[in-house]
């Protein structure tokens, strides 16, 4: 145990890239045709290898700020302000993405959909063969849990089973940060709950920033936690229970959730 | 885990034969009481075989001249066809210059949309004069009267990419072919599907309108030759015929369609 542990370990450090921090100071950001711009003055930090979630009302630029990290606005938007990652490497290319829809390919099997970032990967002597990718697919669909409809198409499977596929889609990436614009919203309690332990397991040593408009969810999963509100918005960081992430919901939790929905409240009046 | 059988699946099995069974008896109920209501037309108001055959001496007509009907059907057929391959690749070909070339999108489309003002009728002696009183017009018929349709529904099936899986290939770092080839043509082809339905039922139009204009074969000519000789009755033995192609083929390219494109976006 002990040894494969080992390996696993200085396979890891050997990687070239390794999840880094990120850093937003003083971030501005302003869609080319408004005159305001929708967040200023953001500072922020996202730890290395650990969950950074940010709450806001729906409006409030959480998704344009996700996108804008994502590279999906390079040319519809204004940046000033510095961001910056700890291993010196620029963000774009970094980057997995999840979003609400799962974003699934109708037209492809499940796994040819976990599959799909292998059409888009430059071929180089180095990159894996087809039938590593093949098993290293399967492996994953394995800890969704989904080992057993590799071959169906996404319109056959429920909700939670679709966002599992996409979930192994974005590890099949192995990207080191993975950004996720509430993939959990659309389901029901008890596979909202499954879900996020489960992605909470497979992107450990990921840096994860999730945003999402649940203050459960954001409490639950966050080792680092902003409130964007405000505008032009802004983050403002708030301390979070001291208990390992996924928390169990307790006392502290549900006081810090009232206290949430207050700062949020501030927002509508 | 999920071990319940789908449902849907099995439903779909169970009735597949039933369903079939119900379809064709409904057809064969619809067409005897048509040949029934046209009997008693015939009947009622005495008319003459020369206005209104009787369906009878329709299907005598039918069956004593197969060998010729047989001949030009299989001329209109290939028309029909070819007419339906070349209009589908010129389209497809001219809403992807317009996808990815954004000139030629506004220069393109008042010319499109010009040909579509022009009756296929009126281009029609122009094209025999220049391409023959062969095939090759009538092919040329059918598909310049299905482009625009195709171009359309293809143009705009590939430019409707839901956004979601642009930024989805856009981060996973595509590039503008890779996106076209692995998302944006797959995403438009249940659009692109409906395009060719309409297109399958419109194409035998062309063809046969290119035949009145000038043919010695194929079966628009042969009901030309027809009405001139006053034999009604192989008229209408050609017209169904002709009614039974465009039927079929537009019921095996739905299924076929059905089968290769399962999807909806």
């Amino acid at each position: 145990m002990t040894v494969i542990a080992n390996m696993l370990l200085t396979t890891a450090d050997t990687k070239p890239l390794y999840s880094p921090a990120i850093t937003i100071e003083q971030g501005a950001i302003q869609y080319q045709q408004d005159t305001q711009p929708v967040l200023s003055g953001l500072n922020m930090q996202m730890p290395a290898q650990s969950w950074t979630c940010i709450l806001g009302r729906s409006g409030c630029g959480k998704t344009t700020l996700l996108r804008y990290l994502a590279n999906l606005l390079a040319d519809k938007v204004q940046w000033s302000g510095e961001l910056s990652t700890s291993n010196q490497i620029a963000l774009k290319g970094q980057v997995a993405y999840m979003a609400q829809q799962d974003l699934l390919m109708p037209w492809l099997n499940v796994l040819d959909n976990v599959l799909l970032s292998e059409k888009f990967s430059k071929k180089t002597l180095r990159s894996p063969s087809k039938v590593q990718q093949y098993e290293k697919a399967i492996a994953l669909l394995t800890e969704v849990g989904l080992a057993d409809k590799t071959q169906e198409l996404p319109q056959n499977l429920s909700g939670g089973m679709r966002q599992r596929v996409a979930l192994a889609r974005t590890l099949m990436q192995d990207k080191p940060v993975v950004l996720m614009d509430e993939p959990f919203s659309a389901l029901d309690a008890v596979t909202r709950y499954k879900l996020q332990n489960l992605a909470h397991r497979l992107l450990k040593n990921k840096t994860v920033l999730l945003i999402t408009h649940a203050p459960l969810e954001a409490i639950r999963l966050a080792d680092q936690l902003y409130i964007l509100h405000g505008k032009p918005a802004f983050a403002s960081a708030l301390s979070l229970p001291k208990q390992q992430t996924p928390r169990e919901l307790n006392a502290e939790s549900a006081a810090l959730q009232q206290r949430v929905i207050q700062r949020l409240e501030q927002d509508y009046e | 885990m999920n071990k319940i059988p789908n449902i849907k699946v099995l439903n779909n099995r169970i009735n597949t034969s039933e369903k079939v069974l119900h379809n064709a008896l409904r057809v064969i109920f619809t067409l005897l009481v048509l040949l029934v209501i046209w009997q008693a037309t015939v009947l009622l108001f005495k008319l003459p075989s020369f206005i209104l055959p009787e369906p009878l001496s329709v299907f005598e007509r039918l069956i004593n001249r197969i060998d010729i009907l047989l001949k030009h059907s299989w001329i209109t057929t290939q028309e029909i066809v070819l007419g339906l391959l070349l209009g589908l690749s010129m389209g497809l070909f001219f809403a992807l210059q317009m996808l990815l070339f954004k000139p030629v999108k506004r220069w393109l489309l008042p010319v499109l949309i010009a040909s579509q003002a022009i009756p296929v009728f009126a281009i029609a002696p122009i094209l025999m004069i220049w391409l023959g009183y062969g095939i090759a017009s009538k092919i040329v018929m059918a598909a310049i009267i299905i482009f625009f349709p195709v171009v359309t529904c293809c143009y705009d099936g590939l430019k409707n990419t839901p956004t979601g899986y642009l930024d989805l290939a856009n981060t996973m770092q595509a590039t503008k072919w890779q996106l076209l080839r692995y998302i944006q043509l797959p995403a438009s082809l249940p659009t692109l599907a409906s395009g060719i339905r309409v297109a399958v039922v419109i194409a035998p139009i062309g063809a046969v309108a290119g035949e009145w204009v000038g043919s010695s074969q194929g079966l628009g000519y042969l009901m030309l030759q027809a009405n001139a000789r006053m034999l009604i009755d192989e008229m209408f033995a050609a017209l169904f015929i002709l009614s039974t192609i465009s039927v079929a083929l537009y019921f095996v390219t739905d299924k076929c369609l059905n089968k290769l494109i399962p999807w909806q976006l």
